[in-house]
């Protein structure tokens, strides 16, 4: 039976969690002034020394990123990315909710080491109870000096803004983020220029999400090697999983990476619910391509094993579908968020991921050809690539995939053989 | 939108001033304040109406049109005038997969609506929206603020009975 590995989730459970006596009794803001100790390019040093990856979804490494940033500066940006909304992802809710100090030492701990004196959280609109935690939790740190001209103590000063989005998930895309805080419609800039060269109101900036940040108090507090005891070598560190859809117990794990997705399914999630057998696994948010029961039972979660898989770990937004899952209808259903959601900048995208989800519809109906699967593989390819950000891909890659691997559903029911029903 | 309904021009209220002030420190660039105004706008009118859109762009320094794209850019912004219950049922693929379309063919048989209608008391507006974040607790839905998990038909109804009776 597999356990959970408690780092960034230690005292989440506690009375008050939320708040800063809560933080304070459980060791908060230790780390913070640890950092402030240090100086800025030793903190770098020390993250990236843990090995720690963005948890975002592209598990860029942290400290790495941070060193790009142009050397010539005098005015730096943290954005804190907290527009957290693809389908299957629900984990940054709970920091934000449960712990939001645990964020805002990650957040003092992350300007110390780029040297930033402002940062900015943006957090999606629909947060209502995370925004008025984070917001509260803010408001708190200010209070107790923690936050303002003399952050923590340190002599320097260190601002957090926190900036309430408003319903639109292209905004969780970094430099639609920016564009969004900078007072515009959250359409994503091309790169180069990147964010570390000329970000938020042309400052170099970094952009790191919210469960990124709240590793850094324990890689503080505990150093690199301890950190690196848990998970694997290139996957270090710990995970938040969600794990979603078919499964007796739904939920949000902390698990050291490198855990059997089995395990996860079966010992924390109470196995596929009802008894029924395992179908499909979407396993790192809806942009991630689908596994078949087999793949899912046989991958490890982390980075690298998830990808040899042929998928991605994402963000850890785990998908359980079970046998009586209709692979069309639930293609249709995903899809239709990214048609939903196509910002409508670039052509490809705001056309293309329209007509895959118009023609996945008419299929799911009953009403599609065997030309449309085609279609579909076509569209998939065109937008894939062909856009200013990976919105696109982010479509076309479930889409190529259900394909691949559920292809007799979709063909039965272009043949009309298939049956219609629940996803 | 008819003159009938066109609006009297909004004004902040002086604690709101003192908002837009506090912002007007965090942002180096006016139009940095843009949504957070209109969160206030909305907060304090109950809807963005074009005179409030015109309020809003005297304030951060930006045009009127400019802050009719981001009113229609982004889905948060209420156009029209506010409504009691807005009942938001998400229908992402989590939801989706634990009776989401159950839960939202159920309102729109209690409400005597289809989703994107509001009832003609003009107490229930009934929406569908993709992906809540909440897929661990699904099927999910937001009304107004307030998210409601883990819903069956039972809940709902229990739910819509005590909201009717108001």
């Amino acid at each position: 039976m597999i356990a959970e590995t408690r780092v960034i989730t230690a005292r989440m459970n506690d009375t008050d969690s939320h708040t800063l006596e809560g933080a304070r009794a459980a060791g908060g803001y230790d780390a913070a002034r640890k950092a402030f100790a240090m100086e800025p390019e030793a903190v770098t040093a020390l993250v990236k020394e843990s090995g720690l990856r963005g948890r975002g979804g592209a598990g860029f490494p942290c400290g790495l990123k941070w060193s790009f940033l142009r050397k010539e500066r005098d005015v730096t940006y943290l954005c804190v990315n907290a527009d957290e909304s693809e389908p299957g992802t629900f984990k940054d809710r709970l920091i934000l909710e449960r712990d939001p100090h645990l964020l805002i030492e990650g957040i003092l701990i992350a300007c110390r080491a780029i040297r930033c004196a402002h940062a900015y959280l943006y957090i999606r609109g629909e947060f209502d109870l995370p925004y008025r935690r984070i917001r509260d939790a803010a408001a708190e740190a200010y209070r107790a000096g923690l936050l303002g001209p003399d952050a923590a103590g340190s002599g320097h000063p260190i601002d957090l803004t926190i900036h309430r989005g408003a319903g639109a998930y292209i905004c969780g895309e970094e430099t639609g983020l920016l564009n969004s805080l900078e007072g515009r419609k959250g359409q994503p800039r091309i790169k180069p220029p990147f964010p570390t060269d000329a970000g938020l109101f042309g400052k170099p900036t970094v952009i790191n999400n919210v469960e990124t940040l709240a590793n850094l108090p324990f890689i503080l507090t505990s150093g690199a090697e301890a950190y690196r005891a848990h998970g694997t070598e290139k996957s270090p560190g710990t995970r938040l999983f969600g794990v979603s859809g078919h499964v007796e117990r739904p939920g949000l794990f902390e698990l050291a990476m490198g855990v059997p997705m089995r395990a996860l399914i079966e010992d924390l999630c109470g196995g596929v619910r009802g008894g029924k057998r395992l179908k499909a696994v979407i396993p790192g948010g809806s942009s991630t391509p689908v596994l078949t029961a087999e793949e899912a039972m046989a991958v490890t979660l982390d980075f690298e094993s998830v990808q040899e898989a042929g998928s991605m770990l994402g963000s850890a937004g785990v998908i359980v579908m079970d046998e009586t899952t209709d692979m069309v209808k639930a293609l249709d259903v995903l899809i239709r968020f990214y048609a939903h959601e196509s910002c409508g900048q670039c052509t490809p995208c705001r056309e293309g991921v329209i007509w895959i989800a118009r023609t996945l519809h008419k299929i799911a109906e009953g009403r599609g050809g065997r030309a449309d699967l085609e279609k579909l593989e076509d569209l998939a390819h065109g937008i894939t690539g062909n856009t200013i950000c990976v919105f696109s891909d982010a479509a076309a890659m479930p889409v190529l995939s259900f394909l691949s691997k559920f292809r007799g559903e979709f063909e039965a029911r272009v043949s009309g053989a298939g049956r219609e029903g629940a996803a | 939108m008819s003159a009938a309904e066109k609006s009297a021009r909004p004004a902040w209220k002086e604690e709101t001033r003192r908002e837009i002030e506090e912002l007007r420190g965090r942002y180096p660039h006016p139009h940095g304040m843009l949504l957070p105004v209109l969160w206030l706008a909305q907060r304090d009118f109950g809807w963005i109406s074009p005179e409030a859109m015109e309020l809003v762009a005297e304030t951060c320094g930006a045009t009127p049109a400019h802050v009719y794209s981001l009113v229609t850019f982004y889905t948060m912004f209420e156009t029209e005038r506010p409504i009691r219950y807005h009942i938001q049922v998400c229908q992402g693929l989590s939801c989706t997969l634990r009776g989401a379309e159950e839960i939202r063919a159920h309102i729109e048989k209690r409400l005597g609506i289809r989703a994107g209608m509001r009832t003609e008391d003009g107490r229930f507006r009934l929406s569908v929206v993709e992906c809540l974040a909440s897929c661990a607790t699904a099927p999910v839905m937001q009304v107004n603020r307030t998210y409601y998990e883990n819903l069956t038909v039972e809940k709902v109804d229990a739910l819509l009975e005590e909201w009717m009776k108001e």
